[in-house]
């Protein structure tokens, strides 16, 4: 009896600790960010354009330079740290890096774990990567062969919606050999994926014809207790400044980056409406 | 069909959270049938391709001609060495790559497709084993039966199509049941080329569906249905071969 007394106290104490933590988002971060004078930012080493290593081994691409644009904001020196899909979120939780910038799609799952900033900088979705000229639109590729991966759920949407005859491998690598070979007139997969596969320069008869579907915007991080404090803010207008200032259509351009449609109706939807002061 | 399983395994979903989508929802039914059929014929047409295989592979390694004789050797011990994911992502990649095919406008149509390439390369997987495993048969066929066929005045062929086959049947057809089995649930593996049999399918729905455990159990029974089908049968065969006095 006195045990299960003393557990549900210690629940009870736990539970206010917690909810006590999450009303009043800790500051810390940004103070400290100012102090030492240094920005530390996860990206993406291996994952042309947004974040990778150009040849003298320095972290380069889309997102080191939006990362480039935060330190500059707050006036400090940046520091990248490259990090990937399956540790990015544990770098911010253990503090290793202030900010994670780093092609990560924003899922309810995730957003549990990191703090992911509100509005979403930049965004995915399906799209395919074929042979100059052979398709035009998503229509055309009813009852033809494309090459998939075993597992990716957009497989059967694009079965569904298009009547494509899928063949899927086990692997990317797989794939993408059958579409080379001519097995399949097109791969389907993530269009970020596939941009950054036409810019590693090994796929220059190829392109990305079709107008991307089903849409996954990205999200950047800060840590989970930041999110509603001064840095989970300031960098809420980061984003809308990007967003605002065209920041983002420029910087496409500037890594060969095919425009999304997202940026732009981000843009018009961000554009400040400036008429009154005429 | 499906109208009469619906209501049934919907109620199993609603109450017990077990989702056997495949038995409810026309498109997963639908690759669901698909992937039975295609299963089924890949496998047959692996089993008769071996079965050929194992056949003319023994008689020719007995041939005459030292030529034949070492081919066949080669053959037996390159399949045997290697395994059969890696035949079959070599014939499918390397060789299917190499061979003839039809422009259809933005793809190729090959001659050999994926489910041509499995069945080849799967074929004359097994059929490396089968060819040892009919000589092993040949070979318990006593000196004396073959020296009368010869007395009698039969060529080398016609003996072994008449006299030593049928006999060295009986006595390796254990073994070679043994094989067909292990055939038959290898052609799991063509998945890896993406032809849509119950493997690439069932693994299909599972991620669509996240329904893993169900899916792994029905492919389960699946196997477990057909191997049993297939043991029944050459049980059957084997009685039906079966010469009182002998073996």
């Amino acid at each position: 009896m006195l045990k299960k007394l003393m557990l549900t106290g210690l629940a009870v104490a736990v539970g206010i600790a917690a909810a006590a933590t999450q009303a009043n988002a800790s500051n810390d971060r940004f103070k400290r960010v100012l102090d030492r004078g240094k920005l530390v930012v996860g990206v993406k080493g291996d994952y042309k354009p947004w974040g990778f290593r150009d040849p003298s081994g320095k972290l380069v691409g889309m997102e080191v330079d939006l990362a480039q644009d935060v330190a500059d904001a707050l006036g400090v020196s940046l520091e990248t740290v490259p990090v990937q899909s399956s540790n990015r979120m544990q770098f911010l939780q253990q503090g290793k890096i202030d900010l994670m910038i780093a092609t990560m799609s924003d899922r309810t799952d995730r957003r549990k774990v990191v703090g992911i900033v509100e509005p979403n900088y930049y965004t995915s979705g399906t799209n395919v990567l074929a042979k100059k000229g052979a398709l035009k639109e998503w229509t055309e590729i009813k009852d033809k062969p494309v090459c998939g991966k075993q597992g990716a759920f957009y497989n059967k949407i694009v079965a569904q919606r298009y009547g494509a005859k899928i063949v899927a491998f086990v692997g990317n690598a797989e794939a993408k050999q059958a579409l080379r070979d001519g097995k399949c007139i097109a791969w389907v997969y993530d269009d970020s994926s596939i941009m950054a596969d036409l810019a590693s320069g090994q796929w220059d008869n190829y392109e990305m014809p079709l107008a991307t579907e089903d849409d996954n915007p990205w999200g950047l991080a800060v840590p989970l207790d930041e999110r509603d404090g001064i840095w989970g803010r300031f960098m809420a207008g980061m984003i809308y400044n990007w967003h605002a200032s065209g920041r983002l259509i420029e910087l496409e351009k500037k890594w060969g980056i095919q425009s999304t449609a997202y940026v732009q109706k981000m843009r018009d939807k961000f554009a400040p409406d400036r008429a009154h002061l005429k | 069909m499906l109208d009469q399983l619906t209501p049934f395994f919907r109620r199993i979903y609603d109450d017990t959270g077990l989702n056997f989508v495949i038995f409810y929802e026309q498109y997963e039914y639908d690759r669901f049938i698909q992937a039975i059929w295609v299963s089924l014929t890949l496998i047959v047409a692996c089993l008769i391709f071996s079965f050929v295989v194992g056949i003319v592979g023994a008689w020719a390694q007995g041939a005459r001609s030292r030529i034949v004789r070492l081919g066949m050797a080669g053959y037996i011990q390159v399949f045997r060495n290697t395994p059969p994911f890696v035949q079959l992502l070599f014939f499918y990649f390397v060789i299917g790559s190499l061979t003839p095919q039809v422009d259809k406008g933005g793809y190729f149509e090959p001659i050999v497709g994926n489910f041509g390439w499995a069945v080849i390369s799967l074929g004359f997987f097994a059929g490396a084993f089968n060819i040892e495993i009919f000589r092993s048969g040949i070979e318990a066929v006593p000196t004396a039966t073959r020296e009368a066929a010869e007395a009698l005045g039969y060529t080398r062929l016609k003996a072994y199509v008449h006299i030593i086959l049928p006999l060295a049947f009986r006595v390796c057809l254990p073994a070679l049941n043994n094989n067909l089995v292990n055939l038959l649930k290898t052609t799991t593996l063509a998945y890896a080329i993406a032809v849509p049999e119950m493997m690439y399918t069932v693994s299909q729905i599972w991620s669509d569906n996240v329904n893993v455990p169900e899916m792994m159990f029905v492919l389960f029974i699946y196997y477990i249905v057909l191997v049993g089908v297939l043991v029944w049968l050459m049980h059957k065969w084997e009685q039906k071969m079966r010469i009182p006095g002998y073996g």
